[in-house]
């Protein structure tokens, strides 16, 4: 497998506190990367940083062979990187149909033709029925649903998901775990942040660990789950796994 | 274009500067309160100075005593603004925000212009009047007194806001609401606190402007305008950032007069605005 | 199941794009019917007055509407584009002598290009920030015009009086009418315009900014490009009808192409009516403009202060009780509600 994603001592500081220090790693094509790491750990900064949202202090990020560090994030996105956000941002005020078609356009041309790709990946999603519902009265699991469903009408080959079973009740989680194995069996490349450690071990090919923006442990899950620095980090917080 | 001239302008800059510092203040404080910019700020402090102006025609109270009254004044009617219009729409869109202080600056102004007519007032005879002379510069007993005074206004209003328990809880208000709250301050009485002080910094400044200044309902429209640019200047929520701001605007505004063209002084504050709100966002203490 | 979702997707892909509600489009034909035949009914000279007010103010609104509703920027000093638009066909005809029709174009241009340079610096100011900074450029434009001999200065332009060519000088003096179609006609295509771009992608992609910036960016969207190509539409469509009113009162000054009372009246008009809204404007118009005109001749020259106290106090009085603006009181169309089942 080739690497699509490659990221260099990648850091960022807020004042004193240093957000992301020297983060290394790779993300191979077609496969899940899960990051993990406690409250404050910086991973949604990796995020920013990687999608263009934050501008980086040092280091680099390279997908394929494109240098795209600091670019604006849209044109991020256009080169195929796609991303949910933690605190959900959907248009409330527009139907389920109307967001996707959004991300839509950014490839297809004509608006049918977006409106139709956005209708498939909403099927993808299984949430077809509530297309002309307004986003302001789906359910939250509805609405992590809805932010995949328009980040993947921009027809990315990588998709950032920063916590996608956050917030959301138990009966819902199975349904949107079999959703991201979905993802990579259609050659979607995803890199997720997650907190609930059994799907992350259980879904991911690599975790990538941080703790306090350094990367403490970047393996297969079953080293990262024996890796002393790593269960230090989580003391208490691993579910048995 | 001696420099005694320069040093003129400067001068009658810094004074002028700090009326507007603590005009700004107010502004400041409200904004940093509940996130909300009082686009009728520079017509309150045309009431200010309306409110003097009749202290003084109807009952002959000068300026300078009528102070208090015109604080009371004021205040009353930051913490009837609340009550009434802000309460209503704290949570609502910034674009219901925006217009509502607006409408609120139309309505003043044109009731200004309905009740008291366009007419151009003056208060004769203040107790405050004439000028010194120190090595050359000249320096009008009202704008110094003015100046003085809101200046120890200022020092008043940060001791408060700094060093008392009342000030602290309005503090802690400003920083979060929600955590405020569970501690057992009620936001909703911080708020209309809030407006009541700030107005009544528009109080002292709007009172000790009506010593010099022309009073008629229009007058507040530049004022309202220095004031943001001082806000923007100094960091929403800075009550010191207001300071060095009123008084860098009061200088710009002086001097570029001086240098440029008088006629233009708006252009040269836009200027200082446009170069800040693009540069620096938050300005110079700004946390926003 | 696989065959279950694709029956469901078929069918979704069959919908149409657009929904048409036949019986809007036939009150609608019958509405612009009757606007076209009205002069004919032989209205006294202040009822064709009013219906071009109403339908300027209306065009006007929609232009400010554009910015709030569509890249929800909250312009307080649009009557920059009003002026632009004034001058700019006032001066080209008082100097060069080019007919108006002309002029429209150049202040459309213009107002165009201003647009762009204003947008550039200040559009990727936030909210509060923004409305500031075109609060001061809206007076700042103002104390220029005042000052500048080239176009008059305090006194403005006048537009010398041209009763040989009506129709190449655009000014009509034995009726009315003229300025009534005139205006009826930009009134229609701002309407138009402001359909086609409801539907269009820019649409699309100016609402996602509008309700979430950050997604807009992250779904492709450069958003800053496109809050200015927003603004400059805004601008472009403000514009032509200041170049009618100045055509239709004949005297350019600053007072009255930057007053601030344009500024004001464009967005109470647009609040009222509903921002984001294309019939918010027209509603807003058709309620507020015969208000402000009737009380105009009744209470004279004190009427403009009665006046603004109550735009004031109507502003905030929606702000509270109404923000969505009366659009939000009529209830949802049939088709809204057969979309959402």
């Amino acid at each position: 497998m080739s690497i699509l994603l490659k990221v260099e001592n990648l850091s960022r500081s807020f004042g004193g506190i240093h957000a992301n220090s020297d983060i290394s790693f790779d993300v191979k094509e077609g496969e899940i990367l899960g990051v993990i790491g406690p409250n404050g750990a910086g991973k949604s900064t990796l995020f920013d940083l990687i999608t263009g949202f934050t501008k980086s202090d040092r280091g680099q990020v390279i997908l394929r062979d494109k240098n795209i560090t600091n670019i604006r994030p849209d044109l991020i996105c256009r080169m195929g990187v796609g991303r949910t956000f933690q605190k959900l941002k959907p248009f409330a005020d527009q139907t389920l149909l109307e967001n996707v078609i959004v991300g839509a356009l950014v490839k297809e041309k004509n608006l049918k033709v977006a409106r139709d790709k956005a209708l498939e990946i909403i099927d993808f999603v299984d949430l077809i029925e509530k297309r002309h519902h307004y986003a302001k009265e789906l359910s939250t699991g509805q609405r992590k649903r809805l932010e995949l469903a328009r980040a993947l009408a921009t027809d990315p080959k990588l998709l950032l998901m920063d916590e996608v079973t956050g917030g959301v009740d138990q009966r819902t989680i199975p349904g949107l775990v079999e959703l991201v194995l979905k993802l990579k069996k259609n050659g979607i490349t995803v890199v997720t942040i997650e907190h609930n450690m059994k799907i992350i071990m259980d879904i991911s090919d690599r975790i990538l660990a941080l703790n306090q923006g350094k990367r403490i442990a970047f393996d297969i899950p079953k080293n990262i789950s024996q890796n002393s620095q790593v269960i230090d980090a989580y003391l208490g917080k691993v579910d048995a796994a | 274009m001696t420099s005694q001239v320069v040093i003129q302008a400067i001068i009658s800059g810094i004074l002028m500067g700090l009326i507007y510092a603590l005009i700004a203040a107010g502004l400041s404080l409200i904004f940093g309160l509940m996130e909300i910019v009082n686009f009728a700020h520079g017509d309150h402090l045309m009431v200010s100075m309306f409110s003097a102006f009749w202290f003084w025609m109807l009952f002959g109270i000068d300026p300078i005593y009528s102070i208090p009254l015109t604080i009371l004044v004021m205040a009353v009617l930051g913490i009837a603004t609340h009550y009434f219009i802000i309460r209503k729409i704290l949570n609502s869109t910034m674009l219901v925000q925006i217009c509502a202080t607006f409408g609120l600056a139309v309505a003043i102004r044109a009731l200004a212009q309905f009740f008291f007519t366009p007419d151009f007032r003056t208060i004769k005879n203040p107790i405050i009047q004439g000028k010194f002379e120190i090595a050359g510069i000249f320096i009008g007993q009202p704008q110094l007194y003015a100046s003085l005074v809101c200046l120890i206004a200022f020092i008043l209003l940060y001791l408060f806001v700094t060093k008392t328990e009342t000030g602290t809880a309005l503090q802690a208000t400003a920083q979060d609401r929600q955590a405020a709250e569970i501690l057992g301050i009620p936001s909703n009485k911080m708020f209309a606190l809030g407006w009541a002080i700030g107005l009544s910094c528009v109080a002292v400044a709007g009172s000790m402007l009506s010593n010099f200044y022309y009073v008629f309902p229009d007058v507040g429209v530049n004022f309202s305008l220095f004031a943001f640019v001082a806000v923007a200047l100094g960091g929403f929520g800075s009550i010191t950032g207001s300071l060095i701001a009123g008084i860098i605007i009061g200088i710009v505004e002086s001097v570029g007069g001086l240098l440029i063209d008088p006629s233009f002084k708006l252009l040269y504050v836009f200027a200082v605005y446009l170069f800040v709100v693009i540069a620096r966002p938050q300005g110079i203490f700004g946390r926003y | 199941m696989i065959n279950n979702f694709s029956a469901k997707l078929l069918e979704a892909k069959n919908e149409p794009l657009w929904y048409f509600n036949k019986n809007s489009l036939i009150i609608i034909g019958v509405v612009v019917l009757g606007l076209l035949l009205f002069p004919f009914t032989s209205p006294s000279k202040f009822a064709i007055h009013l219906m071009m007010m109403i339908f300027m103010h209306a065009v006007m609104a929609q232009s400010w509407n554009v910015l709030a509703g569509f890249s929800g920027q909250i312009s307080l000093g649009h009557a920059i584009f009003f002026g632009i638009g004034a001058y700019a066909s006032a001066y080209f005809y008082v100097k060069f002598q080019i007919t108006p029709w002309i002029g429209i174009l150049i202040g459309i241009g213009i107002s165009g290009l201003i647009a762009m340079l204003i947008g550039i610096p200040i559009l990727r100011l936030k909210g509060h920030y923004f409305a500031i900074a075109t609060l001061l450029i809206g007076i700042s434009f103002q104390v220029v015009f005042q000052r500048w001999p080239e176009v008059g200065s305090s006194s403005g332009l006048w537009i010398p009086i041209n009763r040989e060519s009506p129709w190449s000088s655009m000014q009509f003096h034995k009726s009315k009418v003229a300025y009534y179609y005139i205006s009826l006609i930009f009134f229609i295509a701002s309407f138009f315009l402001v359909w086609l771009l409801n539907r269009s992608k820019l649409g699309y992609r100016l609402r996602a900014i509008r309700d979430q910036s950050d997604a807009a960016s992250s779904l492709g969207i450069h958003v800053s490009k496109y809050k200015i190509i927003a603004f400059i539409i805004s601008a472009m469509i403000m514009a032509p009808m200041g170049s009618i009113y100045a055509q239709y009162v004949l005297i350019v000054d600053p007072n009255n192409a930057f007053n601030v009372d344009i500024s004001i009246l464009v967005l109470l008009i647009s609040v009222m009516g509903g921002v984001g809204n294309i019939w918010g404007p027209i509603i807003g118009s058709a309620i507020l403009i015969p208000i402000s005109e009737f009380s105009r001749i009744y209470f004279g020259g004190t009427g403009h202060s009665i006046d603004l106290i109550v735009y004031g106090v109507l502003i905030i009085i929606i702000c509270i009780f109404r923000p969505a603006g009366i659009v939000s009181l009529i209830p949802r169309s049939f088709r809204e509600r057969e979309k959402a089942k």
